[in-house]
């Protein structure tokens, strides 16, 4: 059968060309939403449903056990840290980027990119590598007290790294978009730099900006490469709940007590919390630039 | 995207900002720029350079002729030829399968789709710990799947299907949200002149629609290539991480350093790094011309 064109007149719009076939178009549509449901929706139903449908005494009572709860707090708090500050240093970044010219910029891009490309269990070695007790930095920062590796600032420092291109990505192409005379007028009439930057550019950027930080904020609650060597992961103190996750269902490997049903617990939340992320992104990105918006 | 208005500057504003009229003196208009410079390059500094030179230095520290001795051992050469064919898999299902949701997502309307394009966002935000939990409950013992499969002598978990699996799914999002919005940019136009000119519905995506999203295509197979390759967290829970077996580069690196054999660890790590930065390479021109192509 020959797919010819046929023009279907719509009430109020341009006269829009579709294929003749329907069944083409049903096909198409149908297996996108096939592969999404068997390769999504399906192992989302089976963490719900032996995570919550064991009863919410179980998702309790595991949280309550084996330093669980100490594993959400720290995940959490760092996640947070992490948002925040990558949030302020990601805009500062993009800032630069978009509106200084000066030697090397084009490295500088794609150095940010790095994270994106690198491993990350390798950033969670390189980290080491720098920052731990037998290396040059690592021993000289010892020395004068301040521990990061196999502590929390080592944690800190690895969910920076991966996910320092967020929230610059983010908020790049905004700027990019965002007209330099605005910020030119607002300093004719005498505002300050910081002034201009408050008043003037900030405004446009805090969409980009929440929707950086909060992508940020979701990898960084379930990242586990660049965690797991960095931390020590010792428990109560620098176990994170995704290598917590990880011990529970092996635990051969590395010696923590439990199982599935604990695992399954608090991947729950986690994925609860990050669903919820997921969502509240969306909202903010399609308010702004909309990307796939119906 | 192009402004409908033009502004019209006086002459003395094209170049650098005009000086304000307060008592603020021309060093401090260079001095603040300069430090925010400072700061950004700093910040770039600590996070990921110097940790970059960190990790080459600890892998050259006892001598070259140790690199050499990692690379002829079966297990990392074993663990390489994993890694890369889990990534080969992976890329090729999600590229195929991307660019068909991409292409529904982004021509297509039906009632749910803001949702349907949630759904693809979520593997970035859930932890691939969670990913490899979810195969577990899906195919391990006493899992969904498990009879079936079970009956029939395939082994899913603690082997490459559920390796390849996972990594699936946690590579899902790169190729279709890379290509949706240049599909956006692109219109239907060509396309429908390709129709109405007489071509088959096949023809008119390899001859008109392949070509124009071709750069935000490999932008996006090029990121789905690094997320697979760099793996780890779903892939030690599904594979149960066997010696020599479903060992893959990024699990040895994670055993080596487990047993204190540290110089192999930032060996492989450092060989990983490198073909990370070649498909950085590769990804910035690609999005450089993706950028280009969307205008």
């Amino acid at each position: 059968m020959a797919d010819t064109a046929i023009q279907i007149q719509r009430p109020g719009g341009r006269p829009r060309f579709r294929p003749a076939t329907a069944a083409g178009r049903w096909s198409l549509r149908g297996v996108a939403l096939l592969y999404l449901a068997l390769f999504i929706l399906l192992p989302v139903a089976a963490i719900l449903q032996r995570g919550f449908g064991t009863g919410l005494d179980n998702l309790t009572g595991a949280l309550s056990s084996f330093g669980a709860w100490n594993a959400i707090k720290l995940t959490l708090i760092m996640a947070v840290l992490t948002a925040v500050i990558n949030g302020g240093f990601g805009t500062l970044l993009a800032y630069v980027l978009v509106r200084f010219r000066f030697p090397g910029r084009s490295l500088l891009s794609t150095v940010v990119d790095l994270p994106f490309a690198i491993p990350t269990l390798v950033a969670g070695v390189m980290l080491v590598a720098l920052y731990g007790p037998s290396s040059v930095v690592g021993g000289w920062l010892g020395r004068h007290g301040i521990q990061i590796a196999f502590a929390p600032p080592g944690i800190l420092l690895a969910l920076l790294f991966v996910t320092l291109p967020l929230v610059v990505r983010s908020v790049q192409p905004v700027l990019l978009e965002l007209d330099p005379a605005e910020e030119e007028a607002a300093r004719v009439l005498g505002a300050s730099q910081w002034t201009t930057f408050r008043k003037v550019v900030f405004p446009a950027l805090r969409p980009a900006i929440t929707a950086g930080s909060l992508q940020a904020l979701a990898r960084a609650l379930g990242e586990f490469g660049a965690v797991v060597i960095v931390s020590g992961n010792i428990p109560n103190k620098t176990l994170t709940a995704p290598v917590l996750i990880s011990q529970l269902i092996n635990p051969t490997s590395y010696g923590a007590s439990g199982g599935p049903d604990q695992a399954a617990a608090v991947s729950a939340l986690l994925f609860g919390l990050a669903f919820v992320i997921v969502l509240v992104t969306e909202k903010i990105s399609s308010r702004g630039s909309g990307w796939l918006k119906t | 995207m192009s402004t409908t208005h033009t502004h019209e500057r006086p002459p003395q504003l094209s170049g650098a900002p005009a000086p304000p009229p307060r008592r603020r003196g021309a060093r401090r208009q260079k001095l603040v720029p300069g430090i925010l410079l400072a700061v950004a390059l700093a910040y770039v500094l600590v996070l990921l350079l110097g940790p970059l030179a960190g990790i080459i230095y600890n892998a050259f520290k006892s001598g070259v002729s140790v690199v050499g001795q990692t690379f002829t051992q079966p297990d990392v050469l074993h663990a390489f030829y994993l890694t890369f064919v889990i990534m080969l898999v992976t890329v090729v299902v999600n590229t195929v399968f991307g660019v068909i949701v991409a292409l529904t997502l982004a021509r297509d309307r039906f009632p749910g789709k803001r949702l349907v394009s949630a759904l693809v966002d979520l593997p970035l935000a859930v932890s691939p710990v969670i990913v490899g939990l979810m195969a577990v409950l899906l195919f391990g013992r006493g899992g969904w799947f498990e009879p079936f499969f079970a009956a029939r002598g395939i082994q899913i978990i603690f082997a490459l299907p559920s390796m390849i699996l996972v990594t699936i799914f946690i590579s899902i999002p790169f190729v279709i949200r890379e290509v949706v919005p240049v599909l956006q940019e692109l219109g239907q136009e060509e396309e429908q002149a390709a129709w109405t000119l007489g071509a088959s519905r096949t023809q008119t995506f390899f001859r008109v629609t392949l070509p124009n999203i071709r750069w935000g295509l490999l932008y996006g197979i090029a990121l789905s290539a690094a997320r697979a390759i760099g793996e780890v967290g779903a892939v030690l829970i599904v594979s149960g991480a066997i010696q020599g077996q479903t060992e893959t580069a990024t699990l040895l690196i994670l055993r080596s350093f487990d047993q204190f054999q540290d110089q192999q660890g930032y060996i492989v790590a450092l060989t990983l790094a490198a073909f990370s930065i070649l498909l950085l390479i590769g990804i910035e021109t690609f999005k450089r011309k993706r950028t280009r192509e969307a205008r």
